[in-house]
């Protein structure tokens, strides 16, 4: 058992533990929160892979700006506590069948590649400098197109929040 | 594992959400109003603030706090110190002290815990300790900013060395230390001296004038490098 494995288990354990959480608390504020605490731990996750500079970035811009704007909105629209409302019948029917199927075959392919060796350290790239060469050099133009898609989005964004041309009358 | 910097940035995102938490749970509208605007202004600038470093990396070539501050060492004609701020991040550095005032909400960027306008904003509901506690982190965001910029402009710890092997060895903490002091005490003097920024002003002078300003040093610095 060996401290890279503790350390996998107990991060692993904050995302999935965070993510339950995530669908189980009632109040959107706190779903928000525990997804903060599973980005956080899914950074911890790509440092114990050796990619340092993944991990940085996932703390600075996933859980440090995305989800400050998840907050934002929850906040803004004053989005209260769930309503209850009655179970349905056929989810249960179909769902508990359904999860204990997608159980065994994810444990069927596991155990089929369970004689693999596990990820080392070195296998992805780390340092800056070589996520910099491969987004830089290599990977040039699906990155600028990234980009382009990027500002497609907030171009809709500000049409959609805008005001329709009637509402915009005359000052007079 | 070559991320210094990096890692403050994170742990600088992180201190948003307590602010706009704390507006927002104190469940009335104006910590709201002040939470809010606190949150929207602290993302706001921290693009500018991370710009303005990327100036400095592209120089030292380095993430490593060490390694900024070793490349500052020596000095230019036997007097002029190689610090990064007379090196070519003259502007750079005044992105960085514009931005990490907004950061830290002090004058002239306080309008969310202006005290005359929105009641004190989004710590209105809170007294004795845990206010304590806001305080204690916003003049501890202070500091972490002043050795930033010591760190990465002023030379860090270098300074003249003299006397016997013990004075040497630490005299770079007394410079760090004076370096780290002179940033509080502008901080503390723009305190008393401007007036703050409304809203609308604090907003666009942020968006329409220091990002493009970070962005052009930031291009300037590269071409300035590659050549």
């Amino acid at each position: 058992m060996s401290f890279h494995l503790i350390l996998f288990l107990a991060f692993g354990a904050v995302c999935v533990g965070g993510a339950v959480n995530l669908l189980a608390q009632r109040h959107p504020i706190n779903s928000a929160l525990s997804l903060i605490a599973v980005m956080a731990a899914l950074a911890g996750e790509y440092l114990l892979l050796g990619a340092e500079f993944v991990a940085a970035v996932q703390v600075i811009i996933y859980a440090g700006a995305v989800m400050v704007l998840f907050v934002f909105v929850i906040m803004l629209l004053n989005a209260g506590v769930e309503e209850e409302t009655k179970g349905s019948r056929v989810a249960v029917l179909l769902g508990v069948p359904g999860i204990l199927i997608g159980g065994v075959l994810m444990a069927w392919v596991v155990l089929q590649h369970s004689g693999t060796d596990a990820v080392p350290i070195d296998a992805l790239p780390g340092p800056p400098t070589t996520i910099a060469q491969l987004l830089f050099h290599d990977f040039l133009l699906p990155f600028e197109v990234t980009s382009v898609l990027i500002l497609i989005a907030i171009m809709g964004a500000v049409v959609l929040a805008s005001k329709p041309e009637s509402a915009a009358g005359k000052v007079d | 594992m070559n991320i210094g910097l990096l890692v403050i940035l994170g742990v600088t995102s992180m201190g948003v959400y307590g602010v706009a938490l704390a507006g927002w749970s104190s469940n009335n509208k104006y910590s709201l109003l002040g939470g809010l605007r606190a949150s929207a202004q602290m993302v706001s600038y921290e693009i500018a603030l991370g710009l303005s470093l990327v100036g400095v990396l592209i120089q030292s070539s380095s993430f490593s706090l060490r390694t900024i501050v070793e490349a500052q060492g020596g000095r230019f004609l036997g007097i002029i110190p190689r610090w990064n701020i007379f090196h070519g991040q003259f502007i750079g550095f005044f992105i960085y002290l514009m931005a990490a005032y907004a950061e830290t909400n002090r004058i002239p960027f306080d309008l969310p815990e202006a005290e005359t306008e929105l009641v004190a904003g989004y710590h209105t509901e809170y007294s004795a300790m845990k206010f304590a506690m806001f305080f204690m982190a916003e003049y501890a965001n202070m500091i972490t900013v002043a050795c930033l910029a010591t760190i990465l402009f002023f030379g860090g710890w270098n300074g003249p060395l003299f006397g016997p092997p013990l004075v040497r060895a630490l005299l770079p903490l007394v410079w760090f230390v004076a370096k780290i002091f002179c940033f509080l005490f502008l901080y503390i003097w723009v305190r008393g001296t401007l007036p703050r920024f409304r809203y609308d002003q604090l907003m666009s002078f942020g968006w329409k004038f220091l990002l493009p300003l970070a962005i052009a040093n930031l291009v300037v610095t590269a071409v300035a490098v590659a050549w």
